[in-house]
Formats: structure tokens, C-alpha cells, sequence
């Protein structure tokens, strides 16, 4: 397939992941927010959404104070934001209309759709009110699984299909372990206090931003750990967002890529690289070695398979 | 005689007795409810938005995707009326290439005196670079669209032709398409030719026309401006139907006079080009410098023989409206027959007498520039105002040889579905001829423009022009059932 297909599959891929995550991290935190202030609802929280959105510096420069409206404001409707839900719709629209043809039209129209009527609120002009706000962010969470449901059910298993999973994965990784990275220490082991945590809701808020508040129950059958939380993110593999589900479906997709092609490379040998130390990782380990220091390099490892699989592939 | 007097409906008929072919579908429209009508018409607009079939304007910067208008009530030709259309396109396209071959090489259309030499060879769109140069099966337009237009019951006109890049092809195909899930109904009372097999024969085509050394299995793309030009949509969804990779020019390089496309299994190479791109714009080391858009050294992979281009190199010298005056010449030159289909009767603004006669009739003509397309550059004379007119007098007058003008045609019109009711519009017709090293192809029916304006002549849709589904249906069976009634 031609590299400029594959590239523009990649970060449709990525794009359409990374605006679902925002709209349940949103979602999650106005939850937390609204909580009274003896339960962890303060306006910290929306410093440390900035965080894991990764648009704390834009929003820093844009001079305004942060609080709810604003910072809410700034990652789904701001234009001058690059982050922001509403950009990474209109780049995944730019970037599906440019490679229509490999696309199928399930996806074209769950993409095309939510655009137009993103469109259609903006035409309204004004601060979008909190049910439209409300409405929106359903909207971007039921858009991703109807394009992501569109693209398992409709589209052919070839390498199109495969880079766009390689993206997704990619961006899913990057997502999770950067809500670790803003609130890793709230997950570190010494923090349990006998008879409960004011942290609790803290936990509860990262594990809806992951959509796993319930997963978390039946995988461990206990009450909330920060630990287990750590572990349910970054080690359990039938957790569709963890970073090892994540790798282990990596590492398949650019394997369907190599045998398609007949060659491994670089960002093959680098995914099962990363994969295999997940495997070998225990939660003890992470702790010990520090779970900052652990997000942060596997953020760097992470993006550093981008950049050799643009090497490899999208010239 | 006023021509604009005789209004001549399809479907009503110059007498007002519905037409045969739309005797069927007039009687459905009197037993359909106008709300059935809306809700249609709504559904249509939904459908389109929703598939993003839309078209850029240049210059309009909100708009800059629009929805085509497109109007419910098919547009109807008798088999009959298209078989006479089918045989007549066919016989142009014929002497579009044979004339393109010709002034390519020998010139002897220009030696023998039928066509002056200096409209040939200063013909902008005259490629200088192609002199000289055969093309594989001396085929210069491999896809025309040719447009067509109807006064009466008796014949069709050749109003214009296209043989550099005609676009509108995926209206065509998915109006059938939209109009197929509107109105099940519709077809179930009509036996509608098919043409869902357009991309099929399209892909025939430009297989015909591979270089030898493809051995028979060639590497065909579909090549862009990219994602801002107009028909950026149709583009996709050409390259979809065919199969093909749809390329930009940076997709694309040339190695060693052969063309390679980059792929993530690296360079493939590739044998034809199916290029919605200009010539401006295909090299910039052998026509404009500052184009991004193309490919630097195609065009000496494109002379070694390396790689096909479709449409070839210069075929828009056949296709001005300067050399359409001279196409029933062209015809009788070239393949000694009558045409089959008429011109418009056509003044070249570049002879005294002919200059004379229209400077006078002004208010009465439709004058047009001889390279401009898309309405763009053109005089309505019965619509123009005052200052309009004398605006392209003084143009006429500095530069006649760049005009010709046309008597302002009472085109046919059409019945359209309106919120306010049916009401009939001007129409024209686009169908798409191919033209392959195996023969000719021209699916039935084509694209018909409709002008959404009462009274409107202009159906082009950077001017606001809509689109119809065209129906050609069997005449045994119309006369069967007109009998049956009887």
C-alpha cells in the first residue's frame, strides 16, 4: 500500500483513540471535581488533566486561570488547542478523507457523522451548555466504538487494516500510561491507610478514565488497592487498555505486517522487546525501581516505536 | 423566429402529451403525495451528506465543501433515443483521437486546409513537447465526456466536448446508486440500464493501453491534486471502484525513466496513470517550475514508454471551443462520414463577417471564451445586463480570435421536485465515452446538469448547477405497455 495511506490510517487511528480518551477523562474528572473537598474534589484535578492530556503548556500559554469551564472548555471546543476533542476529530475526518478508499463506509460515515454534527454545535455558536458539553463527549465515546466496531466488522485483514490497529495501540499505551504518570502517587503502596483512603475516589476517577471501574471488580474481586489499580494498567492482560494488552497486540499486528511483507525490521524487534520485559515485570519490581520512573521510560519506549515504524514504513 | 418561444419538455412533450418514456413515471407522480416527495427529497440530501459526496468551490472560502443539489425525478431516454446518442459519441471520440494523432504528427487536416494551422499550433493547450510523439494505439482520449444538449423530439447537440480530464462521472454513479434506495418503486415499474459496470470498463480501458512490458498485468493508479481540489471526492471514489492506489504526486518518483510509487513494502513500479491532473502540472521540470503537485521526470518516463497516461499528453488541443466549430469537418476528414451528431450552430468571433454579425446580436447570443470552462468566462446574452454586454464588447473587439458565440438555445427542460412542487428545469447531458486499444464504451445514460434556477441556462456546478439521475429504458417495453393501456 502506498506509505502517505499508511501513514494517514496511523494517525486516523490514533486520533480517533486519542479524543476517546479525552471525552472519558473529562467525564471522569468532572465526576471527581464535583465531589466536596474533603473527598479529593478540588481544582487540582483539572491541573492534572491538563497533564495527561499532554495540554498543560498550551493551555498555560493561553493565559487563562484553571478551572472547570476553562479547562473543559480547552480540550474539547478550542480550536487554538491541537489537543483538543474537536482538532483530533477534524484531523481524523482530514486524515479519513484523504485515504477514503481505504476505508470502509461504516467507518467513513460513524467519522463523517460525528464531524457534521460537531459542526452543526459549533454553527450554534456560543459556550456549548453543560448538557450540549454532555452530549458531546457521549457522542465522541459512541463515535469511537462505532468507527473502532466498524473497522473489526467491515474491514478487509490486510495491511491497512493493521497499521490502523498498530496506531490505535500506539495511542491507547500512551494514553494509559500517562494518566499513571499524572497520578502515580496516589497509586504508590505506602499510601493505604487503615479503614479506608481519601484517595478512593482518586482511584476510581483513573479507572473510569480507562473505562475499567467495573473491570476492576471482577478481576479482583476485592476492594479498591491503589496497587492493584497500578497493576490492572500496566500488567493485567485481559485488560483491553493495559500496557501489556496494548503490546501484545502490537507486537500481532506488526507481525501480520512483517509476514505480509516478508521482512521484519526495527520496530518488530523493539515491540517484542517492550512486550517482552511487560511479561517478565512484576508489580513489585515497578515499585521498587519507582512507577514514575517506570511511566516515564516506557513513554519514551513507546514513542520511540512511532518513530521507527516511521522509519520503516511511512518513509 | 424566437427559439426561446418553443419550450420543448422531456416529459411533457412540444404538444403537452406526456412523452412515451416518461409515461410511466408521470402517472406515478400524479398518484404520489407532494409529503412523499419531501421526505424523499430529504432523505436524498441526508444520504449524500452522509457518504460526503461533496464538491469544493474554488474562491468560497465557508463553502468550501459543498452538497451538489440533487433533484429526485429521473431524467428519461427512450433506448431507441440513446442508441442514436451512443453511435454518435462513439463517432466523435473516433475523430477526436485521429485528429489529436494527426496534429501531433503529419498535420495533414492542416495541410489539406480544413483547420488553420496557427488555431492549432497557438493553441495553448497545443503540448509543443508531444510533436512528433506516437502514444500507445495512437489514442490521445481514452476518457471523454462529451457534452450534450436537446432542443426538440428530433436530435441532440454536441454543446461542448472534454477530452482533458471530465469530471462528474461519480454523480452519475452514485445518483443510480442513491436513487435505487429512494425509489425501489420506481425501478420496479421501468427496466433501467445498468451502469454500475462504468468502473469495470473503465479499468478495461486503461488495461488495454499498458506499456508491452506490464506483460499484461499492469500496476494502474489513479493520480490527484490532493484533497483540496474540487473533485477530490470523485477522484476517491474512482480509485476505490477500480481498485487502484489514488496517488499524489509525492507518492510518486521516477527512476532511471521509469515510475515508481512508494509503498510500505517499498518502490512498486507503475504502468498507467489515470491523472485527474492537469499538464500544467504533471512535471515540473518540463512544464511549470513551481508546481508541487506532480512528478519531476514523468514526462521522460512518459516518452520512453515506461508508463501511459490517461488522457494523453495535449489531447486538450482537440477540445477548445475553437476547434469544436470545426469538428463536423474533422469528422468527414477523418473517418469520411457524416457526423451523426450536430454542433451548435457556432460563430468564430475570429472571422470579420462572423465578428460583425454578433457584435450586432449581442443581447440575443451566448458568447463564450474559447479556453475558459465551467461557466466561468461567459456572456448569457438575453440574462446580461446592460454594463455585462458592453463589458464583452470591449473584450470582442481587443480580442476576437479568443470568443465564439452561439444562438441561446431553448435547451430542454426537465420536470425537478421542489418544496414548492414539480416544476420544469433546463437540463443538459454528460455522458462518458471510453475509449480503449479494444474498442469504444459508453455506458448508458450519462450525468444530466440541471440548472436549479427557473430559467437558468447554466448547469455548471461551480455555478449552482444540480444533478439527475439519467434513466435510458427499453422501448419494446414502453410500446408494450402503451399498448396495453391503449
Amino acid at each position: 500500500m502506498l506509505s502517505r495511506t499508511a501513514d494517514n490510517l496511523y494517525w486516523l487511528a490514533r486520533y480517533m483513540e486519542r479524543a476517546d480518551f479525552l471525552a472519558r477523562a473529562i467525564q471522569a474528572s468532572r465526576r471527581l471535581a464535583a465531589l466536596p473537598k474533603a473527598y479529593g474534589g478540588d481544582e487540582t484535578e483539572w491541573e492534572s488533566v491538563l497533564l495527561s492530556s499532554g495540554a498543560a503548556l498550551a493551555f498555560e500559554n493561553s493565559g487563562r486561570p484553571v478551572d472547570e469551564g476553562n479547562v473543559v472548555g480547552f480540550l474539547t471546543f478550542a480550536p487554538e488547542n491541537p489537543g483538543s476533542i474537536r482538532n483530533c476529530l477534524e484531523q481524523a475526518r482530514a486524515n479519513a478523507r484523504a485515504v477514503r478508499t481505504a476505508l470502509t463506509i461504516e467507518m467513513w460515515e460513524s467519522i463523517n457523522d460525528a464531524y457534521l454534527e460537531m459542526r452543526a454545535l459549533e454553527s450554534r455558536g456560543g459556550v456549548p451548555c453543560a448538557q450540549e458539553l454532555a452530549r458531546f463527549l457521549e457522542l465522541i465515546k459512541q463515535t469511537s466504538l462505532t468507527y473502532d466496531g466498524g473497522a473489526y466488522r467491515t474491514m478487509l485483514r490486510n495491511d491497512a487494516y493493521w497499521f490502523s490497529r498498530v496506531g490505535l495501540f500506539i495511542e491507547r499505551a500512551d494514553n494509559t500510561a500517562r494518566l499513571l504518570d499524572v497520578k502515580y502517587h496516589v497509586l504508590l503502596p505506602e499510601k493505604e491507610v487503615v479503614g479506608g483512603s481519601l484517595d478512593y475516589f482518586q482511584w476510581s476517577a483513573i479507572l473510569r478514565a480507562v473505562s475499567a471501574h467495573t473491570a476492576y471488580h471482577w478481576v479482583y474481586r476485592t476492594s479498591m488497592k491503589p496497587w492493584l489499580v497500578a497493576d490492572l494498567l500496566i500488567l493485567r492482560p485481559e485488560m483491553p487498555r493495559s500496557l501489556i494488552s496494548c503490546y501484545e497486540s502490537i507486537v500481532r499486528n506488526l507481525d501480520n505486517l512483517a509476514r505480509a511483507h516478508g521482512r521484519q525490521g526495527a520496530s518488530q524487534r523493539h515491540a517484542r522487546g517492550v512486550y517482552g520485559r511487560l511479561e517478565k515485570l512484576t508489580m513489585e519490581s515497578v515499585f521498587q525501581g519507582g512507577l514514575h520512573e517506570f511511566v516515564q521510560s516506557f513513554i519514551a519506549e513507546n514513542n520511540r516505536l512511532g518513530a521507527l515504524i516511521s522509519e520503516q514504513y511511512l518513509f | 423566429m424566437d427559439s426561446r418561444l418553443t419550450q420543448f419538455d422531456e416529459l411533457a412533450g412540444a404538444d403537452g402529451c406526456t412523452r412515451a418514456p416518461y409515461r410511466k413515471l408521470s402517472q406515478w407522480l400524479a398518484a404520489t403525495p407532494p409529503e412523499l416527495l419531501a421526505s424523499r427529497r430529504e432523505q436524498a440530501e441526508l444520504l449524500f451528506r452522509r457518504i460526503g459526496i461533496t464538491f469544493a468551490v474554488y474562491g468560497a472560502q465557508e463553502a468550501t465543501e459543498r452538497l451538489i443539489p440533487f433533484d429526485i425525478l429521473p431524467r428519461i431516454l427512450s433506448r431507441g433515443e440513446w442508441t442514436t446518442l451512443e453511435k454518435g459519441l462513439i463517432q466523435r471520440v473516433a475523430a477526436l483521437n485521429a485528429f489529436l494523432a494527426d496534429i501531433y504528427s503529419a498535420g495533414d487536416i492542416l495541410k489539406a486546409g480544413i483547420v488553420p494551422a496557427d488555431l492549432v499550433y497557438r493553441n495553448p493547450a497545443y503540448c509543443p513537447d508531444m510533436a512528433g510523439r506516437r502514444v500507445p494505439y495512437d489514442i490521445f482520449v481514452h476518457i471523454a465526456g462529451v457534452d450534450i444538449v436537446r432542443t426538440d423530439d428530433q436530435g441532440f447537440f454536441v454543446l461542448e466536448d472534454n477530452a482533458r480530464t471530465p469530471s462528474g462521472v461519480s454523480y452519475m454513479l452514485e445518483n443510480r446508486e442513491v436513487m435505487m434506495r429512494l425509489f425501489p418503486e420506481l425501478f420496479a415499474l421501468h427496466r433501467v440500464a445498468p451502469i454500475e459496470n462504468y468502473p469495470d470498463e473503465l479499468l478495461a480501458t486503461l488495461r488495454s493501453v499498458a506499456p508491452p512490458r506490464a506483460n499484461g498485468d499492469p500496476t494502474i493508479v489513479l493520480m490527484t491534486p490532493g484533497q483540496y481540489n474540487s473533485a477530490f471526492y470523485e477522484h476517491s471514489f474512482l480509485a476505490d471502484k477500480l481498485g487502484v492506489e489514488l496517488v499524489e504526486g509525492r507518492d510518486l518518483f521516477v527512476r532511471d525513466d521509469v515510475v515508481f510509487m512508494r509503498t510500505t513494502e517499498g518502490p512498486r513500479r507503475v504502468d498507467v496513470i489515470y491523472r485527474r491532473i492537469d499538464d500544467d502540472f504533471l512535471d515540473p521540470l518540463c512544464f511549470r517550475p513551481d508546481s508541487a503537485l506532480g512528478v519531476a521526470g514523468l514526462m521522460g518516463a512518459y516518452h520512453a514508454g515506461n508508463v501511459t497516461l490517461a488522457n494523453a499528453v495535449g489531447a486538450g488541443a482537440a477540445d477548445d471551443k475553437a476547434m469544436y466549430t470545426y469538428m463536423p469537418e474533422i469528422i468527414r476528414f477523418y473517418l469520411g462520414e457524416a457526423p451523426l451528431l450536430q454542433n451548435v450552430p457556432t460563430f468564430r468571433c475570429r472571422e470579420a463577417d462572423a465578428l460583425a454579425y454578433v457584435l450586432d446580436r449581442l443581447d440575443e447570443l451566448v458568447v463564450k471564451e474559447v479556453n475558459g470552462s465551467g461557466g466561468y468566462g461567459m456572456l448569457v446574452g438575453p440574462h446580461a445586463t446592460r454594463a455585462q454586454i458592453e463589458e464583452f464588447r470591449a473584450k470582442l473587439k481587443a480580442q476576437p480570435q479568443n470568443f465564439i458565440a452561439q444562438p441561446t438555445l431553448a435547451l430542454s427542460t426537465c420536470p425537478i421536485a421542489l418544496a414548492s412542487g414539480v416544476a420544469p428545469r433546463h437540463v443538459d447531458l454528460r455522458p462518458f465515452v471510453l475509449q480503449g486499444a479494444n474498442g469504444a464504451r459508453v455506458v448508458p445514460g450519462g450525468l444530466t446538469r440541471v440548472a436549479m434556477t427557473e430559467k437558468s441556462l447554466v448547469v455548471n456546478s461551480s455555478q449552482g448547477g444540480g444533478t439527475k439521475d439519467t434513466w435510458v429504458i427499453d422501448d419494446a417495453w414502453v410500446d408494450e405497455e402503451a399498448a396495453g393501456q391503449a
